[in-house]
């Protein structure tokens, strides 16, 4: 189990490096996918099944999908979807599967390794709103904040009045 | 073999850290820039989810969330600037945009 575990975090290391050696947004965010993806896989390992799910959700999912966006908004080349570049991300995300489902035949019982107490969501919701409640309003407030920044900053100037962030605009 | 995994762990989180920030010191594109700081964040959260399994609590994985919610308005405000920059004309380099901002 140890083996698996070092298997995912060495693919991790290696999907990581390669985000930084990219020349192309595009690749780049395909191995950071794949990097997500295997850290949720170690986070599974280590009894973390709730967090490796949001990890797969809410990173993989919507914020690397935001940045798809905003890189497809700002002008790819229509050469950045070349199947060549589907190998490498594909090839590391296949071991990654393999793994998986090779735990999954050894230890029907579930994915975390042999020692570690697995934590279920039901105890993270309760500390999330138990003695961590503050905690979640101000990250509410937060996500609040951000999404006016955000409407604010992305708004068209002819939207309505003046903004304050156009003054020096040419 | 419990204890080794916990190591492994940790130095993975320390391995992630370090790599976003050779990322965010090498590259000067922003998008690539705010990249490495997801990666960044990424690893510190990681040593989160490490820490909690060593105890068996929970308090790790509401760090994590609590990571994720700052990530997600960190990601939704930077990105906004960085299309703000984009629609000024300005490349989004940061040598260009240190002496003056005008490409």
């Amino acid at each position: 189990m140890n083996t698996a575990f070092v298997i995912a975090g060495l693919v991790a290391i290696a999907s990581t490096a390669l985000v930084i050696v990219q020349r192309n947004a595009v690749h780049a965010l395909l191995y950071l996918i794949v990097s997500l993806f295997a850290l949720a896989v170690t986070m599974l390992f280590l009894g973390a099944a709730f967090v490796g799910a949001l990890e797969i959700i809410v990173y993989a999912g919507a914020i690397m999908v935001l940045f798809i966006f905003v890189v497809m908004m700002i002008g790819a080349a229509s050469s950045t979807l070349r199947p060549r570049a589907w190998i490498g991300p594909s090839v590391l995300g296949l071991v990654l599967l393999g793994e998986v489902l090779y735990v999954l035949t050894q230890r029907p019982g579930g994915l975390s390794l042999l020692n570690i107490v697995a934590i279920k969501p039901q105890e993270v919701g309760m500390a999330l709103l138990g003695p961590y409640v503050v905690g979640t309003e101000i990250a509410a407030f937060l996500l609040l904040a951000g999404l006016v920044g955000a409407y604010h900053l992305a708004r068209r100037p002819s939207d309505g009045g003046p903004r304050p962030a156009e003054e020096g605009r040419r | 073999m419990s204890p080794v995994s916990f190591e492994y762990g940790l130095l993975l989180a320390a391995a992630l850290f370090v790599l976003g920030l050779v990322g965010i010191l090498v590259r000067r594109n922003l998008v690539f820039m705010l990249l490495c700081t997801e990666i960044m964040l990424n690893a510190a959260g990681f040593a989160f989810i490490v820490a909690g399994a060593r105890w068996a609590q929970s308090d790790g994985q509401v760090m994590f969330i609590f990571l994720l919610a700052m990530a997600g308005a960190e990601v939704a405000v930077g990105l906004a600037l960085i299309l703000l920059m984009f629609s000024r004309g300005k490349a989004l380099e940061v040598d260009s945009l240190a002496s003056g901002g005008e490409s």
